[in-house]
């Protein structure tokens, strides 16, 4: 800072505003969209529901093994943020290794649960409108599990390129914040379900 | 007085300019797909104004047949072939498909894309002072979903069965029976895709819009620096993000009704005597799902129109706009409400009278700010040193419309008088005047406000003169009647009025509207005219043409990728001060320090100065010589 005390200096500062990484709060954003998308299924069903001629669903068992895989996959996710952090790269390559195969894991229980809602009797055409619904959460759901298995499979691609670590943290955290909120979201429709039947 | 040095500090400004990249480029990056947000505005513009044509066409088409009912239509055989009857009269399917695809077309490609997708794209960066959108690929993706849905939209017109016919709102059970309407054929899927891709590029922009108005912001441009162009594109971002997956819900549940065999929305429906297989479904549900985005979209429209008005009409009032704060929160309220009044679409299906209160106190709850932001704009246009650009001519003529479409908003509104009034012609000039005249009308004075900043030149003012006054005049002509043809009782989407003894009192009228309606869409080549010409031939614009204090007028005449050659501006001032007492001109640019202005600062603009002084390093008020 200059010190010529000759004349009146005035230096005004213009605040830089607030912001957070755009690439992060748009990813936020994205993530309300969904949330609205299965509010608008889910609200549906509610109003469905009240309406004569509802038939039960009877909810598929394997649905319950596969929410715990949901929750290892997070878990297993929040062990690769945290070996990042550690710059731990062996570690982050495995644990994203094993959040993609719980993932697809997952996928392939939930094409088991279609299985036994048919043994179930409960189609998606043809049958009650809630077995319609039954249908179509899992597979909306699934279709966004499968967005999120490519973007875990793009950040596994960078680790091998030395592109993630403790310095360069952002992909690997907007790919955990996506992957909690699949799970998030299925457990919302899991339990949604289970609540309303 | 002692001498007042201003400098800003150099060390705060430097990480908020990502390198600022100068390559070349090749046609195909500059014009095609391009990431620079001013040209993809252009890219949107100019589809939305192909639209609009497009779109005006079709309701000449409809108007032709209301109008003039035994006119022969014969020379139309070579555009339209088979949808014109031996008789030479307009199919009545396709009349269905006329109305179906003018509304479409107007609310979602003109009004929504056409709209935000132009200004929200052009000024958004330029005005909060950004080089861009946060993510300049996925805004030119935006612009290629709404180009793709507007292909397969286009292409539904070329098909033997037609485009879609079911109405813009695409009710089931009709637009889910293939077998009910050709229009609910081939056509009704291919909008059905159309629209789930036009989805897509909503949600790409708006989120887009939404993360750089909060993020990408300049040095200095807090929230209440924001001009009301921001504030309104921000909202409507935020209305669209939130209600367009819901739309998409809605159509998919649709599409697996029409094509996968399921009854989301069907139930016991007889064809030719026969029963469906659908049972259990409720088309009442797909209303609620319509609607809970239809209301919203309506301001999705309006709103973005209103923040255009709001800039316009200060700068060429010389004035600050009256209630600066007053008006971004009744845009807050208007966006809350408008999630919530959804079933005043709804009063006739049956639906609980208790509950209709419910929406009908909502509805009318919306007319306080609405009234609000009307009482605004002609306090900001009173004692206002105002010049007439053309912009401003169809700014104050969006205020008139938005002033007499609101208040048949307020019969409506009351589920009483809703119940005579419902799906008449009462509700087509109800929101053809609110909705489609106010926010086109709001489109054409952004263009011709903006035009200096996208184009470089001028537009003809004359001829801004001739079209403004064409064209509103016109719409009044062809809108005002309806309400009296409504309030006689007559429905909308009707093929013919002369089947019905009550309504053939009306056919003189009905021909005045479509005379009217040929008129005003005829004006708009005058428009289009001066649109194109000026691009080209128009005098080379001024830096700051109106003499306006928003940062888009401190960027060069032609703004290349980047938008400033040097560092971003900082901004020290709101957007308005327009003749502020003392001032040397009679506005101040939102780059001038208030150091600078010591003639014109108010006692709590020089509070802050002061304020800011105290904060250590950033001011320093160093000597007082007197
Ligand atoms: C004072 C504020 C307003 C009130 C109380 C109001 C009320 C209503 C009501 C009750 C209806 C349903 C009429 C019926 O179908 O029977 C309606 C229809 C409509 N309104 Fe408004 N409105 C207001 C402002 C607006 C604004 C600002 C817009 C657009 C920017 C708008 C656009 C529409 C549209 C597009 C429809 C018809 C949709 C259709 O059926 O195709 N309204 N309005
Ligand atoms: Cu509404």
């Amino acid at each position: 800072m200059s010190s010529d005390i000759k004349d009146l200096r005035i230096v005004e500062e213009a605040k830089k505003p607030l912001a957070m990484n755009p690439k992060k709060f748009a990813l936020w954003l994205f993530m309300i969209s969904v949330v609205m998308l299965f509010g608008a299924w889910t609200s549906a069903y509610l109003v469905k529901r009240a309406d004569a001629g509802w038939a039960e669903i009877i909810l598929p068992q394997i649905f319950q093994l596969n929410t715990i895989i949901v929750a290892l996959s997070s878990i297993s996710m929040i062990w690769a943020v945290r070996s990042a952090r550690r710059d731990n790269i062996d570690q982050l390559k495995i644990a994203l290794g094993v959040s993609f195969v719980l993932g697809i894991i997952f996928l392939v229980g939930q094409y088991m649960a279609y299985g036994q809602m048919v043994a179930l009797n409960q189609y998606f055409s043809g049958s009650n409108v809630s077995h319609s619904f039954l249908w179509l959460f899992p597979w909306a759901h699934g279709l966004h599990v499968v967005s999120g298995l490519v973007f875990v499979l793009i950040v596994w691609g960078n680790t091998f390129k030395f592109n993630v670590h403790s310095k360069s943290m952002n992909q690997l955290e907007m790919c955990a914040t996506y992957w909690h909120f699949l799970g998030g979201l299925w457990l919302y429709l899991f339990i949604f379900l289970i609540l309303n039947p | 007085m002692a001498t007042t040095h201003t400098h800003t500090h150099a060390d705060v400004h430097h990480h908020d300019d990502h390198e600022h990249e100068h390559h070349e480029g090749n046609f195909w990056t500059n014009y095609i797909f391009s990431q620079d947000h001013k040209v993809i505005a252009k890219q949107f513009l100019i589809t939305g104004i192909f639209w609009a044509l497009f779109g005006g066409t079709l309701s000449v088409i409809f108007r032709l047949q209301l109008g003039f009912p035994e006119m022969n239509l014969e020379w139309m055989r070579p555009l339209l072939g088979g949808w014109i009857t031996p008789e030479g009269k307009i199919d009545p399917e396709f009349y269905l498909a006329l109305v179906t695809m003018h509304g479409t077309i107007m609310v979602f490609f003109v009004l929504t894309a056409g709209l935000s997708g132009t200004f929200s794209n052009f000024l958004i960066p330029l005005q909060i002072g950004a080089r861009d959108m946060a993510s300049g690929f996925m805004n030119m993706l935006s612009y290629w979903f709404f180009f793709l849905s507007s292909v397969i939209m286009l292409s539904s017109f070329f098909i033997e069965t037609g485009p879609a016919g079911g109405g813009w709102t695409v009710y089931p059970p009709l637009s889910a029976l293939p077998q009910a309407i050709q229009g609910s054929g081939l056509g009704m899927t291919l909008w059905l895709v159309s629209m789930a891709l036009f989805i897509v590029s909503t949600l790409l922009g708006g989120i887009n819009y939404i993360t750089t108005v909060i993020n990408m912001r300049t040095r200095g441009m807090s929230f209440t620096r924001m001009p009301l162009t921001i504030w309104a594109f921000f909202f409507t971002a935020i209305i669209g993000l939130l209600s367009f997956p819901v739309l998409f819900a809605a159509a998919l549940l649709l599409i697996f009704d029409r094509s996968f065999g399921t009854s989301f929305f069907l139930s016991d429906i007889y064809i030719g005597g026969e029963a469906l297989s659908n049972v259990g479904g409720s088309p009442i549900l797909f209303q609620h799902l319509f609607w809970f985005l239809g209301h919203p979209e309506v301001y999705i429209v309006l709103l973005p129109a209103l923040g255009i008005t709001s800039e316009i009409i200060a700068t060429n009032s010389r004035k600050p706009i009256f209630g600066y704060k007053a008006m971004i929160g009744s845009m807050l309220f208007i966006a809350i409400l408008s999630f919530i009044v959804w079933a005043h679409h709804m009063f006739v299906t049956g639906m609980n009278p208790f509950l209709g209160s419910i929406f009908m106190l909502l509805t009318l709850i919306i007319a306080v700010p609405s009234a609000v932001k009307i009482f605004n704009y002609v306090t900001t246009l009173w004692k206002g040193n105002i010049r007439f650009t053309s912009g401003m001519l169809f700014s104050i003529g969006l205020v008139s419309f938005f002033l007499t479409g609101g208040i048949t908003g307020i019969f409506l509104g009351n589920s009483a008088i809703d119940i005579q009034l419902h799906d008449t012609y009462f509700v087509v000039a109800h929101f053809h005047l609110v909705m489609g005249s106010a926010s086109f009308f709001g489109m054409l004075a952004g263009i011709y406000h903006w035009y200096p900043k996208m184009f470089g030149r001028m537009m003809n003012e004359k001829l801004g003169y001739i079209h403004f006054w064409f064209t509103f005049v016109g719409v009044y002509m062809v809108f005002f009647p309806m309400h009296y043809i409504g309030i006689a009782g007559f429905p909308r989407r009707y093929y013919s009025f002369t089947n019905f003894d009550f309504a053939s009192g009306f056919t003189d009228l009905n021909s005045l509207v479509s005379i009217a309606a040929i008129l005003t869409l005829a004006a708009q080549f005058i428009f289009l005219f001066n649109f194109f010409y000026s691009m080209f031939r128009g005098r080379p614009a001024p830096a700051n043409p109106w003499n306006s204090t928003t940062l888009e007028w401190t960027t060069p005449r032609n703004p290349g990728h980047g938008n400033w050659p040097g560092e971003i501006p900082a901004v020290y001032r709101w957007p308005y001060d327009y003749s502020k007492p003392g001032a040397k001109e009679d506005f101040i640019p939102q780059t001038v320090p208030f150091s600078e202005t010591p003639e014109s600062n108010l006692p709590h603009e020089n509070e802050l100065i002061k304020l800011e002084s105290s904060n250590g390093d950033a001011i320093v008020v160093e000597g007082n010589k007197h």
